[in-house]
């Protein structure tokens, strides 16, 4: 609320993104590979973040809107011969649009019937993906090639497939949607989605159109999700129809209930978590999903507010 | 003659078979501070819960400020400048007390892009309701007087016509009361007050006018001495509050 504060909560996410970029330099080539993947479904996890964190709205169907933007890029390089910033605004396109109609919709409902109504549209987008694999690839899938993820402006050219160029473009999009969130939950927009989430018929009756405001929340939060299926699409060649499926739908709220909901770090800090706890133990043992599910009920009894919920309420209370 | 702020004519609402509110025809004049009062159950509630449109009349029509607003939805009529305090305090529990009313400023900002307006405003309001001090104290955790008062605060930054208050001194003591009045008194210097109350000194002090609710109807309005000397209002409700 004060300059001070103020200060302080942006030299935090600064300082959160130079480590990051400092990282890209440090990490051996494994664990640099699994980074920079790490970060763009980070940023699919800062997407959900924004709608189930801050305004309250569990949605079981954000994969549609990560595909949406998967496929969005990616048929339109593969088919339509796009170029890498023309594809990625595709993928925005197709999320953004998305979210709008499965929004108006949805929003008729609330509680279980909202996250059964996008459960439902998610399960149709991975059909239709399936039903037309003959564009699509089906649960094949679509690999871009090499030279379509090469951005050439002027004379210089970028490819996106080599790592270090990957690493920090997956970061750039990362801290873009990380000071956007950071933005919009300090803003007033952002105040009445927390006070949706706390008591919408009050809400209403300060004179606020909820069903508005919601639906702005769901525009917003499936063109980030899209912004990270496109890019991932984009940094690493592959399209296929298991993002769509309901395990996509699931991770996201996953990684931010871990990392802690309605804050602005906590889908980094829980995707990297549940990304390592997986990749660690089922290193060890084929029974990884049990470790998974162990670590997972710990964390449910330690940290129900997540790793960073607890972090706020026990020592840092000004964390966004 | 000046033109009323509000108007009700033929005002219905059923639940399933039970009539509510049953034809109640009600106006109130700019600048009043008036009391509804009436036993439980008479429908109170739900009256001012028809005005705000909190809920959707079964007939009937309202006006506010010559214009039908009837069907209109009721962040519209807040728009319009009819707020509502909620009878069950429901302020924002998890939210700063200035928080909690920085909601309310932010959206009776029109041209309000610039950065010290929300705070000017959030911080006038508490002040005056007397918790400026607590400004940064999660609603949740301060006193019930205090949520009370926070849950008048956030009415008043709406800078409404018609401020209306469900039943704001229950559970209150009889010092915090005292503050009350005096506040209410003030807030009706510059907007007109609907108010539900079952206290009856608060009642008589405050109220220029009283509407008396029995079964769903208006059964008597007139101004305290009147209400007081009324047969039937005694028999309905003063009877049985007054032995």
């Amino acid at each position: 609320m004060t300059e001070a504060s103020t200060a302080r909560v942006y030299g935090l996410h600064a300082a959160v993104v130079a480590v990051l970029f400092a990282l890209n330099f440090l990490l051996p080539d494994y664990h640099h590979g699994l980074f920079a993947r790490i970060l763009v479904l980070a940023t699919f996890a800062m997407g959900y973040n924004l709608l189930f964190g801050y305004a309250g709205l569990l949605s079981l169907g954000h994969a549609m809107f990560f595909a949406a933007g998967l496929y969005g890029s990616g048929l339109a390089i593969t088919y339509l011969g796009f170029g890498v910033p023309a594809a990625f605004i595709a993928g925005l396109v197709c999320g953004a649009l998305l979210a709008l109609v499965v929004g108006l919709l949805a929003l008729r409902t609330s509680g279980v019937a909202f996250m059964i109504v996008t459960m439902m549209f998610a399960q149709a987008l991975l059909l239709t993906i399936v039903y037309f694999n003959q564009w699509t690839g089906g649960d094949q899938g679509l690999v871009l090639q090499q030279a379509s993820r090469i951005v050439t402006i002027g004379n210089a050219s970028v490819d996106l497939t080599v790592p270090t160029v990957r690493y920090v473009a997956a970061l750039v999009l990362f801290a873009v949607v990380l000071f956007a969130t950071l933005a919009i939950v300090r803003s007033r927009f952002g105040r009445v989605l927390v006070a949706i989430r706390e008591n919408e018929e009050r809400t209403r009756m300060l004179g606020y159109d909820t069903f508005a405001n919601k639906l702005a929340a769901i525009v917003l939060s499936g063109v980030f999700c899209a912004a990270a299926g496109a890019a991932y699409a984009l940094l690493f060649g592959y399209v296929g129809s298991n993002f769509a499926s309901v395990q996509y739908s699931i991770l996201p709220l996953l990684w931010v209930l871990a990392g802690g909901a309605a804050t602005t770090l906590g889908p980094l800090i829980g995707t990297l978590f549940i990304y390592y706890v997986t990749d660690i133990a089922s290193s060890y043992t084929s029974a990884w999903l049990l470790i998974v599910g162990v670590a997972l009920i710990l964390l449910v009894l330690f940290a129900p507010k997540g790793i960073l919920g607890a972090v706020r309420k026990r020592w840092i209370r000004w964390l966004p | 003659m000046t033109q009323p702020l509000l108007t009700t004519s033929g005002l219905s609402r059923d639940f399933g078979g039970l009539r509510a509110v049953d034809n109640a025809d009600f106006s109130l004049m700019p600048g009043e501070i008036r009391a509804i009062i009436g036993p439980n159950g008479a429908g109170k509630t739900t009256f001012v819960g028809l005005v705000c449109g909190r809920i959707l009349p079964s007939s009937g029509t309202i006006n506010f400020v010559g214009a039908d607003i009837t069907t209109l939805p009721a962040y519209r009529r807040v728009r319009l400048g009819i707020a509502y305090t909620f009878q069950v305090t429901s302020v924002f529990a998890n939210l700063s007390a200035y928080d909690n009313v920085a909601l309310s400023v932010q959206r009776t900002l029109t041209d309000g892009r610039s950065r010290g307006a929300v705070r000017t405003g959030a911080m006038k309001a508490l002040e005056q309701v007397g918790l400026a001090d607590r400004a940064g104290t999660p609603a949740g955790q301060l006193a019930y007087g205090h949520q009370r008062l926070l849950e008048v605060a956030m009415g008043l930054a709406l800078q409404p016509r018609l401020l209306i208050l469900d039943e704001p001194t229950q559970g209150l003591s009889d010092g915090e009361i005292e503050g009350f009045v005096a506040l209410i008194r003030e807030i009706a210097r510059d907007a007109t007050v609907l108010i539900i109350e079952h206290n009856m000194p608060v009642v008589m002090q405050l109220a220029h006018r009283i509407t008396v609710f029995d079964v769903g109807r208006i059964i008597a309005e007139g101004d305290p001495a009147e209400i007081r000397a009324n047969a039937q209002v005694q028999e309905a409700y003063l009877g049985a509050a007054h032995g």
